[in-house]
C-alpha cells in the first residue's frame, strides 16, 4: 500500500510539472503583447496607449525579453524552493493570494456537492427500484433537463427569479451565506443530474447480478436485497465519478464564479489569465492539477476499502 | 424402497406454462408442464440448454422477472405458490424450499464475507442468535468438507477456488434444512474431477437428511448418479418421465435415446439442428426437425404425453 501511494504521489509531481509547463506556453501564445497587457491591467488603465518607456519598463522589470524556457525555469525553480513568486497586478505573493481565494472555492465545492449526493443519491435508487414508472421517468426528463442546460444559462435564471424577482438572495459576491444558495444550486443541478443516473444505471446493473437472484432465492426482505446486497456493489462506479466532481469543484468553477462573482479560485484564474498575470495563472494551475491529482489519489484508495477484491501493491 | 405413488406428493405442478413478454414477443419457456416430486426424492430434470429447465425452477420460487407470467398450479404441501402474497412466498424461499443457484462464481455477494452470507439465512428464518449461527455455519462448511470452516467464514468470495465456492452455495441451500431443494446445474463450468466432488456431495446430502431435490441438469451422466426419477425436457415440455433405469436403459422418446448416445461414453454423437426458438414453435412434434425416426405425422399433430409403461410417460406417436 505504502509503495502504492509513494509511486502515484510520484507520478502525481509529473502530471504537475506537464500541466505547469502546457499552461506556460500556451499563455505566451495567446493574442495580445504580454507587457502591454500588464501594464494595462495593472498600472495604466485598460483604455491607456502604453509608451515605449513603460514597455521597455516592465520587460525589463519582469524579464519578458528572455528566452522563453529560461523565464519556466526560473520559474519552476523557485517554485520547487516553495515560491511561487509575485502577483505582477496584485503585487502579492501567489501564495498569499490562492490563500485568500481558496477557501471560498472549497467550501462552494463541499456544499455543492453534498447537495448534489443528498438529492441525487437517493432519487437515483428510487428510480432503479420503481423504474418505468412515471416518478422513474420523471426524475430522469428532469435530470435530462438539468444536465443539458449550460451552466451559466441556469445561474442567471435563477438569479431573475430568486434575486430580482422574489429578492430572496443576493445576486452576486459573497457577503453572507445567503450568498451561498445560488452558486451551490447551480453547481448541485449540474453534478447532481449525472450522479443520478449513474446511480440509477448502475443499480439496475446490479438488480440483475446473479448474487441478488441469490438473496432473493434466501427469502430475504426486498429492502435488504437492496440495502445489504445491492448498495455496496451500486456505489462503486458512482464513487468515481462523485469523486471526479469534487476534485473538479476544489479547483474552482469558472463559469459559475465568474457569474456570481465569486471571490473564488476560478474567478482569480480567468482574471490572471485576461491580465497575463503568469506568476498566479501558474499557481492557479498547480494547484488545480495538485487537488485533482490528489483527490483521484484518494478515490482509488477508497475503492479499497470497499472493495475486498482490490488490493494495491500487495502481490495475492 | 417405497412405493412413491401411494404418498403424496410434496411439490404437485399442475399444467404449468411460463411465457416471458420481451417488447413485442412471447417466448414461452415453459409449456403446459405437470410433475410431481415426492418426498425424499431426487428428480432429475434434464435437457439442453435453453429448453425451460431453470426457468421451472425460478417459477416454483416465484423469482422470475416481471415480464414474465406463470399459469396453472404449483401446490407445495397443498398451498398454492402461484397464489401466495409476497410474505408468504418469503416465509417459504429458503425456509420450506432451498435453492443452490447455478454459475458458482457469480452468485455469491462479491463484498461480503462467505460465511455471513450463509448466516444471513439462518438468521433470516430461525431464531438464532449470531454466535450461535456462526457455530452452526462452522458446522456446515466442515460437514460440506470445506477446508478450515472456522478460517472459511470470514473469507471473501474471490478468495475461494470454484469448488469452495460451489460448497458454500450448498451450505446456503440446505442451511435452514428446508423440504425441497433446488438444485440449479451443479456441475456447471466446473472439471471433470469437482464434478465428481460435487456429485458426491449431493448425493451424501440427498441420503442423509432425507430431503427431496429437483435436480437440473443438461448431463445425463450425473442425473444417472443421482436421480430416483427422470424427466427429459424439449423446447419448454417434458417429453419423457419416469424411473432412473427407466429412462436410461430403455429410453423410449427418440430425444432422450440421441441425448444418451452423446454422451463422451456412448459414441459422442451430436444431435444434429438446433432447438426451436421458444418464441415461433412449430405446431407438430417439436422434436420432428431433429428427430432420427421423424414421421409425417408428428410433422403435423402434436404429440400428447402418454403412459407408455406403467409410470413411463412419452411424448412420441412412435411409443403408442
Amino acid at each position: 500500500m505504502g509503495r502504492f501511494i509513494c509511486k502515484r504521489l510520484a507520478a502525481t509531481i509529473l502530471v504537475i510539472v506537464a500541466a505547469s509547463m502546457l499552461t506556460f506556453g500556451i499563455l505566451h501564445l495567446t493574442p495580445g503583447s504580454t507587457p502591454a497587457t500588464i501594464l494595462k491591467y495593472a498600472f495604466i488603465g485598460l483604455e491607456e496607449i502604453p509608451t515605449d518607456a513603460e514597455i521597455t519598463e516592465i520587460t525589463t522589470r519582469f524579464k519578458l525579453s528572455d528566452p522563453l524556457y529560461q523565464q519556466y525555469y526560473r520559474w519552476i525553480k523557485q517554485a520547487l524552493r516553495g515560491d511561487l513568486g509575485d502577483s505582477y497586478v496584485y503585487r502579492l505573493p501567489v501564495a498569499e493570494l490562492i490563500g485568500l481565494r481558496f477557501p471560498a472555492t472549497a467550501l462552494l465545492a463541499v456544499l455543492s456537492v453534498t447537495l448534489s449526493l443528498l438529492i441525487s443519491i437517493p432519487l437515483g435508487i428510487l428510480c432503479a427500484v420503481k423504474r418505468n414508472t412515471f416518478f422513474d421517468h420523471f426524475n430522469r426528463l428532469l435530470a435530462l433537463f438539468a444536465v443539458a442546460m449550460p451552466s451559466f444559462w441556469l445561474a442567471y435564471l435563477l438569479i431573475i427569479v430568486f434575486s430580482l424577482g422574489f429578492n430572496l438572495f443576493p445576486v452576486a459576491g459573497f457577503r453572507s451565506l445567503s450568498s451561498l444558495v445560488l452558486p451551490c444550486v447551480t453547481l448541485a443541478a449540474g453534478m447532481g443530474a449525472v450522479t443520478l443516473r449513474i446511480m440509477r444505471s448502475s443499480m439496475l446493473e446490479v438488480m440483475g447480478q446473479d448474487y441478488i437472484l441469490t438473496a432473493r432465492s434466501k427469502g430475504l426482505y426486498e429492502r435488504s436485497v437492496i440495502a445489504k446486497h445491492a448498495l455496496k456493489n451500486a456505489f462503486l462506479p458512482v464513487v468515481t465519478v462523485v469523486g471526479l466532481q469534487f476534485g473538479h469543484m476544489l479547483g474552482g468553477s469558472v463559469i459559475v464564479e465568474t457569474v456570481f462573482s465569486w471571490p473564488g479560485i476560478g474567478k482569480l484564474l480567468i482574471d490572471s489569465i485576461f491580465a497575463k498575470d503568469i506568476p498566479v495563472v501558474q499557481g492557479c494551475i498547480l494547484l488545480i492539477a495538485g487537488t485533482y491529482a490528489l483527490v483521484n489519489l484518494l478515490v482509488d484508495l477508497s475503492y479499497a476499502l470497499m472493495d475486498p477484491r482490490i488490493r494495491y501493491g500487495r502481490e495475492s | 424402497m417405497l412405493n412413491k405413488q401411494v404418498m403424496s406428493p410434496l411439490l404437485s405442478i399442475r399444467a404449468l406454462s411460463t411465457c416471458f413478454q420481451i417488447q413485442e414477443t412471447v417466448v414461452k419457456a415453459v409449456d403446459n408442464v405437470s410433475l410431481d416430486i415426492y418426498p425424499d426424492e431426487v428428480l432429475a430434470l434434464v435437457g439442453e440448454t435453453g429448453c425451460g429447465k431453470s426457468v421451472l425452477a425460478l417459477s416454483i420460487l416465484r423469482l422470475l422477472p416481471e415480464n414474465s407470467l406463470s399459469e396453472g398450479s404449483i401446490l407445495y404441501k397443498g398451498f398454492e405458490i402461484l397464489e401466495g402474497s409476497n410474505e408468504e412466498l418469503r416465509a417459504l424461499r429458503g425456509r420450506e424450499i432451498g435453492m443452490i443457484p447455478q454459475s458458482q462464481a457469480s452468485s455469491l455477494n462479491p463484498l461480503l464475507k462467505v460465511g455471513w452470507q450463509v448466516m444471513e439465512v439462518l438468521r433470516l428464518h430461525t431464531k438464532v442468535r449470531k454466535p450461535d449461527a456462526h457455530k452452526k455455519v462452522v458446522e456446515l462448511f466442515s460437514r460440506l468438507q470445506l477446508p478450515e470452516p472456522e478460517k472459511r467464514m470470514d473469507y471473501y468470495p474471490h478468495q475461494l477456488s470454484g469448488g469452495m465456492r460451489q460448497r458454500v452455495l450448498v451450505s446456503m441451500g440446505v442451511a435452514c434444512n428446508p423440504n425441497l431443494i433446488l438444485v440449479d446445474e451443479p456441475t456447471k463450468g466446473l472439471d471433470a474431477v469437482l464434478r465428481m466432488e460435487v456429485v458426491k456431495l449431493l448425493g451424501r446430502q440427498a441420503a442423509e437428511n432425507n430431503r427431496s431435490m429437483l435436480l437440473i441438469t443438461h448431463d445425463l451422466s450425473v442425473a444417472a448418479l443421482l436421480a430416483d426419477r427422470i424427466a427429459v425436457m424439449y423446447a419448454g415440455e417434458i417429453v419423457e418421465m419416469g424411473s432412473s433405469a427407466g429412462v436410461l436403459k430403455i429410453p423410449r422418446h427418440p430425444y432422450t435415446q440421441s441425448l444418451l448416445d452423446s454422451l463422451p461414453g456412448r459414441g459422442f454423437k451430436p444431435i444434429p439442428g438446433f432447438s426451436p426458438s421458444l418464441s415461433r414453435i412449430p405446431p407438430g412434434c417439436r422434436f420432428q426437425p431433429r428427430c432420427r425416426v421423424a414421421c409425417s405425422k408428428g410433422a403435423a399433430l402434436h404429440p400428447d404425453l402418454r403412459e407408455a409403461d406403467p409410470n413411463h410417460y412419452v411424448r412420441c406417436f412412435h411409443a403408442d
